[in-house]
């Protein structure tokens, strides 16, 4: 690493290795790799995947007598016998109302939080990239229609939506990532239909079609690939903001069951005793933070990398 | 202009309609609505049902009860509200200014800072002023509302009582009541704000590196000149446009920060109906977010072209 970062840094005339040379080196490798972010992204999903192994309390478990215990840097982490003397390690990061461990609840819920927002990016880039293509490549009615359609799903105030939704059809992960998929994909055809319709017309597609190619080989062989950085970039910025929405939706108790530990609804379950008790919403809401941070920071960095042009689609 | 304007407001219609279609057979769609009436192990004369279904039109399909809805909501009457009993407009009138104060103070506050700090940001790039900007801004675009709101409540309100915990504190001084709107509007207006200061910041970059700025320095216009008149008249479009689609956003995001806060507003209406399974009260409310949103973005495509004479009317 340190070598490497000599080598392109012309100001300094020796390359010696000294002490001092370290932290900058590093910081220097920080600001040009998203180190941080990825770390950060690693923990979760070394979290999400391994949780029964790092969280060895069961999430779901119940004891009124641990009832608002407290966490560790406390000394009620120790459970005392009468004379004093500390026996055993309890909730390292507390339990709530009904005794439960928050931080199994905490690492338990990666598992939710993460496989939910994958889930509906990758299914929603996919059927968004359909629907952009296609209209894009087509145009027409079709196009017409998809345009009008996506311009009608855009006004639908969302969060309502999702409350009705969950009051009519109920709860569950899978109807989840249904309602996040359908949040997903209209933002994205927009942007690619407007691509598709640059790309179109460059010499590479007509010269495809002079040779014989279906429009099945022209879209997804030739059109695809064109498309594939604004997608993977798009994807990236804003996979963020679905777990936001997963979260805010757990939040008001109609997005994942309860029976499922999701930090949205830990966030709620810890409101009523904030004043005692303020670990059980902060963890969660703290691994919220991290998990968008991290990945907001990853998206800008591969905007960045791919196309910087793409600057303005941030938001 | 005219056909333009036609159009758009012809495309505005048709997504009315669309949309009110989707909401209304969705808050429907659950087990005969009828069942509100009764009380669990209550039992209730065949007659008297029917009359209550005939009197809410239940009996009809469900298609000629949307036509019965749809032409009542022409004349301005959205139904009314089965467990208050009251006309949907009535209660929605009663807590429309709350949400729509909220709305536009964090509005206000969000364009207010989101637009000079963006500014800020850019023209001293790679200062500590830039770095400030952005982490706040990533702060904003990265934390969960709700759980800022939480926090918030917990440290200004529990630890420290500077500010009060929930309600709108009407009737209040109004030194009083602007403490009540400090956390909801900060909840409400960081995330947007981030937005704001996103766009400005990279619509500024670009327009300080374009080429008529670079011809306006080498005249010798002042610095302040190049800044104010050339660069930022062209950075501020996009800012501008999407202000009023935000302001429409607020609304939506209102529903959120009023459960929080217990802000008596029309999203936690919204919240109630859902749960108590209000389908009148569900439509309406919904049908009237939608209104609001389509109406917003009418007027932002309306604002770029006035804003910026390049763009044609198509």
């Amino acid at each position: 690493m340190i070598s490497q970062s000599e080598s392109t840094d012309s100001t300094t005339v020796p390359a010696r290795f000294t002490l001092t040379r370290i932290p900058r080196a590093s910081w220097r490798f920080i600001r040009r790799w998203p180190v941080i972010p990825v770390v950060i992204l690693s923990v979760l999903l070394i979290f999400a995947v391994f949780a029964p192994l790092i969280a060895t309390n069961d999430p779901n478990h119940q004891n009124l007598r641990r009832s608002l215990a407290r966490p560790f840097w406390y000394n009620e982490y120790y459970e005392t016998d009468p004379l004093g003397q500390k026996l055993e390690k309890r909730h390292i990061l507390g339990a709530d109302k009904f005794g439960r461990d928050v931080f199994s609840r905490v690492v338990f819920g990666t598992r939710v939080s993460l496989a939910v927002a994958i889930v509906s990016m990758a299914s929603g880039t996919i059927l968004g990239a359909w629907a952009g293509i296609t209209s894009g490549f087509y145009g027409g009615l079709f196009d017409e229609l998809m345009t009008r359609f996506v311009d009608v799903w855009n006004a639908l105030p969302f969060l309502l939506i999702a409350l009705v939704v969950s009051i009519t059809v109920g709860q569950g992960v899978m109807i989840m990532m249904v309602l996040l998929i359908m949040l997903t994909w209209v933002g994205l055809v927009r942007n690619v239909r407007a691509e598709v319709l640059s790309l179109k017309t460059r010499d590479y597609v007509l010269a495809a079609r002079v040779a014989g190619a279906s429009d099945i080989r022209l879209m997804y062989k030739h059109i695809l690939p064109g498309v594939s950085n604004l997608l993977l970039v798009l994807a990236s910025l804003r996979v963020g903001g679905l777990i936001l929405t997963e979260a805010a939706l757990s939040f008001l108790g109609v997005g994942i069951p309860s029976r499922i530990p999701s930090w949205g609804q830990m966030i709620s379950d810890g409101r009523d005793t904030l004043d005692e008790a303020w670990w059980i919403s902060f963890f969660p809401g703290l691994g919220i933070f991290l998990t968008v941070m991290s990945m907001n920071f990853l998206g800008d960095w591969i905007r960045d990398r791919m196309d910087p042009r793409l600057r303005q689609l941030a938001d | 202009m005219r056909n333009f304007l036609a159009r758009r407001l012809m495309f505005s219609a048709l997504s009315m309609i669309v949309a009110s279609m989707a909401v209304f057979g969705l808050a429907h769609a659950k087990e005969d609505p009828i069942n509100l009436f009764i009380q669990p192990g209550y039992f209730m004369a065949p007659e008297t049902l029917a009359a209550l279904k005939a009197k809410w039109g239940l009996d009809k399909p469900l298609v000629l009860q949307y036509l019965t809805w749809a032409g009542n909501m022409l004349r301005g009457d959205l139904g009314d509200s089965v467990q208050q009993s009251r006309p949907v407009t009535t209660i929605v009138g009663e807590k429309w200014g709350a949400t729509a104060q909220l709305a536009i103070v964090a509005w206000i506050f969000g364009t207010i800072t989101g637009i000079p700090l963006g500014i800020l940001s850019a023209l001293k790039r790679g200062s500590p002023t830039d770095y400030f900007a952005r982490g706040f801004a990533l702060f904003g675009q990265s934390l969960p509302a709700f759980w800022v709101g939480l926090v918030g409540i917990w440290i200004f309100a529990v630890y420290l009582g500077w500010l009060p915990v929930f309600g709108r504190g009407a009737g209040l001084p109004f030194f009083e009541q602007a403490k009540h709107y400090v956390l909801p509007v900060l909840v409400l207006g960081w995330g947007p704000m981030a937005g704001y200061m996103r766009i400005t910041r990279s619509a500024m970059l670009e327009v300080l590196d374009s080429e008529y700025i670079k011809l306006a320095r080498a005249k010798g216009v002042s610095e302040r000149s190049v800044i104010w008149k050339h660069a930022l008249r062209n950075a501020i479009i996009q800012p501008l446009t999407i202000a009023t689609l935000l302001l429409a956003g607020f609304m939506d995001g209102a529903v959120l920060v009023e459960v929080i806060f217990a802000w008596p507003g029309v999203g936690r209406v919204a919240v109630e109906a859902v749960n108590s399974n209000d389908f009148m009260l569900i439509t309406g409310t919904v049908f009237i977010f939608t209104a609001l949103y389509l109406f917003m973005s009418l007027v932002a495509d309306l604002l770029y072209t006035v804003v910026d004479p390049r763009i044609r009317y198509a």
